[in-house]
């Protein structure tokens, strides 16, 4: 047995969580104390709720330490590795006993993360040594024609992961048509859905997945080149993926001959975006790429016929390419043994919100929206009322509680209004108001509207006033008519997904939770106790104690009162933020 | 002349906006290049903090773009700034999942703590207050970027404590 590994886990969510001070303190004690171990670093294996993620794989088995700040690291490094007896309280999983954790992997099937957290994403020969750019290896040994490497993608039934859904292999087949000297494959890693995290994730967990996905698909279609667009707020993914653009380079898997293929001359670069949702529409990307300001086109005609500088152009998202690999390892029957008949293999998904474990899971299709939320996601957050899922972000709706049971499947999600997308899934309980939930992604929608429809650019204008009225009670009998009325036009007169999907969060909204809207408009009552200005924080002067902490904590200092004599609010300079409420222990804040 | 810090190249100085002869070796890298224009507005920006109006012509004679359709570009996409910001940029989450959980009171007790509106820069410009969708940080809502830092599971009070220690931390290398 050689030396114990330690690994931590460095995503850019356990750096936030404060794994790279936990990395440093276990290096500075094991060096301090002459303990000879390995250590290395990984990005995130989804456990988010559980950062940071600390690694030791010793003779005995491997064991996954949880929330290792710096206390704790000081712990397991005196406990584990120099006492050699690992601290219990602190593992969320092992190989060697049963973990409540353990229902989070239990029900998961990982082919897009295959590699996420189980290497470390900046060293190409780990990659290698768990089956990376065999599959180009095997393209180059065996001959494989293009045409067959697409016939694979098309019966392993993959469909594109960024929200549309569209086959990949279809799309492959028809850019490989257009024989032209220039051809170009994009990746999408512009991730613009707020609450959705899987692109980031697999970028910086496993950059070669996404290359050999797109060297491959470069190879199917007769590119020339291939293009990463990634978003300016992904520091750690840019980084990462030009770490492993240089190693792929220098190991011949890009460049002249790429991968040995002989005639397939073959490069990648990586264009940083500039912070426009707009530019995640292929149209608008290619138009950003080019140096414009990033406004869709008509289509057609499409990228595959005319897209980067008017050349022949395939783009698939990050989860796309990242499954490749493995479908071309494993064969096309592999990855359509999971899902449904008409959504085949597995879909990421980024957990967050009110639910107890937020992170990212993997799932086969057709698992049901509660497994995720409850197998998964362990139930909502303090055991409060499931009340509904946001999916598809500003494109997608709410599915509430009692359609919970609907499946994970293209189909299925898209009868409910709400859309599959790329994969967030933010999770909402009793306390978040339906109507502040839509009024904030129509605020998202105006501001990223690029302008060049009216009704997008007025439209969604005039629904998100319509609801900001709503939601400061002053609300008017005809406005849910108005809604509705407008939702129809911005839908029917957009030119791009961004304005026909604008209105999907207010009108599935309206369908399952229309009762509150009319709480808000008829009784100028938020049933969820959310909208601020329909809420008063008051102090019950029997309950209170005098302790304080209310005043502490106070972002603002609205709360006047002596040291043990009841203390009160002042309502003008109270921002409504529920600090007070939260923090008080006798429950002497009230609420109405 | 004012000099600003840059909040990129942590305790450099940030360079003479006036001086426009440090863009010189950026226009020629992407002088005719298809598509330079953005990356190209994106490291001058990295160089002064912002897009200052006098490399405006400049790169327009690099590009071939007209000076209108870089304020164009430069306008339409949120990154670029066309004021100086401070030297800290504190950017609150804005996306779902941060919403969901009450970034608003991050971002609200920000205001009051800082005595800017969101989207200001203090007075001493250390501070501009900015809202962001999304971090991809979700899991850790609601979250906040203070250059490369990022700060997770806050609350209003946490977030202006935090804000508090790096004036603190300011001006005390002032004072060394
Ligand atoms: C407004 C808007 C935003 C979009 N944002 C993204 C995005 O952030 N990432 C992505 O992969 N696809 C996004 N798409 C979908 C892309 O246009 C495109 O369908 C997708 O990248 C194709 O890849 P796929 O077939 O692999 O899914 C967006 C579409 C629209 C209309
Ligand atoms: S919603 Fe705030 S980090 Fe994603």
């Amino acid at each position: 047995m050689g030396k114990t590994k330690v690994i931590v886990g460095l995503g850019s969510c356990g750096i936030a969580a404060g794994a790279a001070a936990t990395y440093r303190k276990i290096e500075e004690l094991c060096l301090a104390e002459k303990i000879d171990i390995e250590l290395g670093k990984t990005s995130c294996v989804g456990m988010c709720y559980r950062e940071p993620l600390v690694e030791v794989v010793d003779e005995d088995g491997s064991y996954l330490y949880g929330e290792v700040d710096e206390k704790r690291a000081i712990e397991i490094v005196e406990k584990h590795l120099r006492q050699h007896s690992p601290v219990k309280e602190y593992i969320v999983q092992t190989d060697l006993f049963a973990t409540e954790d353990d229902s989070f992997t239990r029900n998961q099937v990982k082919i897009a993360l295959r590699n996420c957290g189980y290497m470390d994403p900046e060293n190409i020969d780990q990659y290698e040594a768990r089956e990376g750019y065999l599959a180009v290896k095997g393209i180059a040994s065996k001959g494989t024609s293009r045409a067959e490497v697409i016939q694979t993608v098309l019966e392993s039934g993959l469909r594109g992961r960024g929200g549309g859904g569209f086959p990949t292999g279809m799309k492959w087949k028809f850019a490989s048509n257009y024989s032209s000297a220039e051809k170009y494959i994009i990746c999408n890693a512009d991730e613009g859905d707020p609450g959705a995290f899987m692109d980031r994730s697999v970028l910086e967990g496993d950059p070669h997945s996404v290359l050999e996905g797109m060297i491959i698909g470069g190879y199917a279609i007769g590119a020339s080149e291939g293009v990463i667009y990634c978003r300016a707020e992904y520091p750690l993914a840019i980084k990462r993926l030009e770490i492993a653009l240089t190693q792929a380079r220098e190991k011949g898997y890009l460049g002249a001959n790429a991968c040995g293929i002989q005639g397939f001359n073959f490069d990648i670069h990586i264009k940083e975006g500039a912070g426009a949702f707009v530019c995640g529409e292929e149209t608008a990307l290619i138009a950003s790429v080019e140096g414009r300001r990033g406004m869709p086109r008509k289509r057609p005609p499409f990228p595959a016929e005319s897209g980067l500088w008017n050349k022949p152009t395939n783009i698939n998202n990050v989860e796309t390419f990242a499954n490749i690999p493995w479908i071309l390892n494993n064969g096309a029957a592999a990855y359509a043994a999971f899902g449904t008949e008409k959504s085949k293999g597995t879909k990421v998904f980024a957990l967050a919100g009110k639910v107890k474990r937020s992170g990212l899971v993997e799932v086969p299709m057709g698992i049901t929206i509660r497994e995720v939320i409850y197998k998964l996601g362990g139930g909502i957050k303090g055991d409060k009322k499931f009340k509904a899922v946001q999916m598809g972000g500003p494109s997608g709706g709410c599915i509430p509680e009692y359609l919970a049971d609907t499946i994970v499947d293209y189909d299925s999600v898209n009868a409910t209004g709400a859309i599959m997308g790329s994969g967030g899934m933010v999770v909402m309980d009793e306390t978040t108001c339906m109507v502040d939930v839509a009024r904030f992604f129509l605020d998202f929608t105006r501001k990223e509207s690029c302008g060049k429809c009216t009704f997008c650019r007025i439209g969604t204008k005039r629904m998100l006033e319509i609801l900001e009225r709503i939601t400061i009670g002053e609300g008017r009998e005809s406005d849910i008519g108005e809604l509705e009325e407008l939702a129809q036009q911005i839908k029917d007169n957009s030119l791009c997904g961004l304005g026909q999907t604008a209105p999907n969060p207010v009108l599935t909204t309206l369908r399952y939770f229309r009762d509150e809207y009319e709480a808000h408009i008829h009784h100028k009552k938020c049933p969820a106790k959310a909208c601020k200005s329909l809420i008063t924080y008051t102090v019950d002067p029997e309950k209170c104690t005098g302790c304080t902490v209310c005043a502490k904590n106070c972002p603002v200092s609205a709360i006047d009162g002596a040291r043990k004599q009841s203390h009160f609010i002042r309502q003008d300079a109270c921002i409504r933020c529920g600090a007070c409420f939260t923090k008080c222990k006798f429950e002497a804040i009230v609420l109405s | 002349m004012r000099i600003h810090r840059n909040q990129i190249v942590r305790g450099e100085e940030r360079p003479d906006e006036s001086d426009m002869t440090l863009i010189t070796p950026l226009l020629a890298k992407y002088r005719g290049k298809r598509g330079g224009l953005i990356p190209l507005l994106q490291s001058t920006q990295h160089l002064y903090g912002y897009l200052p109006p006098a490399a405006f012509p400049l790169i327009s004679e690099a590009t071939g773009v007209a000076q209108s359709e870089i304020y164009g570009v430069a306008t339409f996409y949120a990154q670029f700034r066309l004021h100086p910001a401070g030297k800290h940029i504190v950017k609150v989450c804005h996306g779902t999942a941060c919403h969901v959980q009450n970034a608003r009171d991050v971002t609200e007790a920000l205001v009051e703590a800082l005595g800017v509106p969101d989207g200001g820069t203090t007075p001493d410009g250390l501070f501009t207050l900015e809202s962001v969708a999304c971090l991809g940080c979700c899991s850790l809502a609601p979250v906040m970027m203070i250059g490369e830092s990022t700060y997770g599971k806050l609350t209003g009070s946490e977030a202006v404590r935090i804000v508090k220690e790096i004036r603190i931390k300011e001006s005390r290398e002032k004072q060394d």
